[in-house]
């Protein structure tokens, strides 16, 4: 995410072909309960450096581990908002087309500490829970070392048939 | 999403019982409405920047021949952009001292994005941030805010809501 080396948000599985390659997904081709996506975000202390720097947000918890111990936690955590981010970015680049995102929710139920040295790896994938009226809502499962790091997470996405 | 904390008067002016108001927020703010403050400039940089910490990788993030060839005017925003322009908007509110929230316990419990349209670069955005909750549970102030992102045209570009909980003293 931040030197290509560690891409996160990088399919590291999924249909098999890239973004660019893919045609639009189609309504008339989804199920209920279909597995639309699922990628591996890779994060390291960089990642949240890099999130800072483009949010805006620069909140010393996500990369200072002297502050984030005197507030209570145990270290580093990465920002709520970066991991909604990914996931939020698996949508659209499943979808094809980030214009086609209606809306994005999530609660943020469990911190996601990033070491240093070391990697923080995020799982992310979309079933489809609901379907109809030109739209999709795709339910999120967003986990970390297969526990869940965002609960009722969620976005809809506006396809055509 | 925590922002640092900011100075909070060592009185804030509120009665505090640990029973009824443990964490200092002044529940008399909610229905307050902030009006917008600035116009953020969306831009492409921005864009690009977003795209890439948030790891969506469509050219239409950063090609803006790929995004007026699917029907944009420009480059578009990834899913999260939003937040950048509602965060700013609802420091107004939440990093002011008269609103009792003490950042060094505060927690992002919840995140909701509802977009009429995505946001492209060159949108120029003004937001006005409702203070639509303040309610408490298991020893929590949570407080939630709506920002609405409106375009030059005054159309609803996006709605953010976002719930922030706070501790008590000591928790």
């Amino acid at each position: 995410m931040n030197d290509g080396n560690q891409l996160a948000g990088a399919p590291e599985q999924g249909s098999g072909d890239g973004p660019r390659a893919r045609t639009r997904p189609r309504l008339s081709d989804l199920h209920v309960g279909d597995v639309l996506f699922t990628r591996v975000a890779a994060l390291t202390r960089a990642s949240l450096i890099d999130y800072a720097a483009a949010s805006g947000d620069h909140n010393p918890i996500h990369w200072s581990e002297r502050f984030a111990r005197e507030v209570g936690l145990e270290g580093v955590i990465a920002h709520g908002m970066l991991t909604l981010g990914l996931a939020g970015s698996a949508v659209t680049d499943w979808a094809g087309d980030p214009g086609a995102l209606v809306s994005l929710e999530a609660r943020f139920s469990r911190p996601v500490p990033v070491p240093d040295p070391g990697t923080t790896e995020v799982e992310i994938s979309g079933t489809v829970g609901e379907l109809g009226d030109g739209r999709v809502r795709v339910d999120l499962k967003v986990s970390v070392e297969s526990r869940t790091v965002l609960a009722r997470s969620q976005a809809v996405v506006a396809l055509s048939d | 999403m925590l922002r640092p904390p900011t100075a909070r008067p060592a009185d804030s002016g509120v009665t505090v019982t640990t029973s009824s108001r443990p964490t200092g927020v002044d529940q008399t703010q909610v229905g307050r409405v902030v009006p917008p403050t600035e116009t953020y400039v969306v831009s492409a940089a921005k864009i690009e920047e977003m795209a890439r910490a948030t790891g969506a990788t469509s050219p239409l993030h950063t090609d803006r021949e790929a995004a007026r060839a699917a029907g944009y005017p420009d480059v578009v925003a990834p899913a999260t952009f939003a937040v950048i322009i509602a965060q700013r908007a609802e420091a107004a509110y939440v990093a002011d001292p008269s609103s009792g929230i003490d950042f060094s316990r505060v927690v992002h419990a919840q995140e909701t994005f509802s977009y009429a349209r995505p946001l492209v670069a060159g949108d120029e955005i003004r937001t006005t941030v409702h203070v639509d909750a303040i309610t408490e549970r298991a020893g929590l102030t949570f407080v939630t805010t709506r920002a609405e992102l409106a375009d030059a045209a005054g159309e609803t570009v996006a709605v953010v809501g976002s719930t922030l909980g706070v501790r008590g003293e000591g928790r």
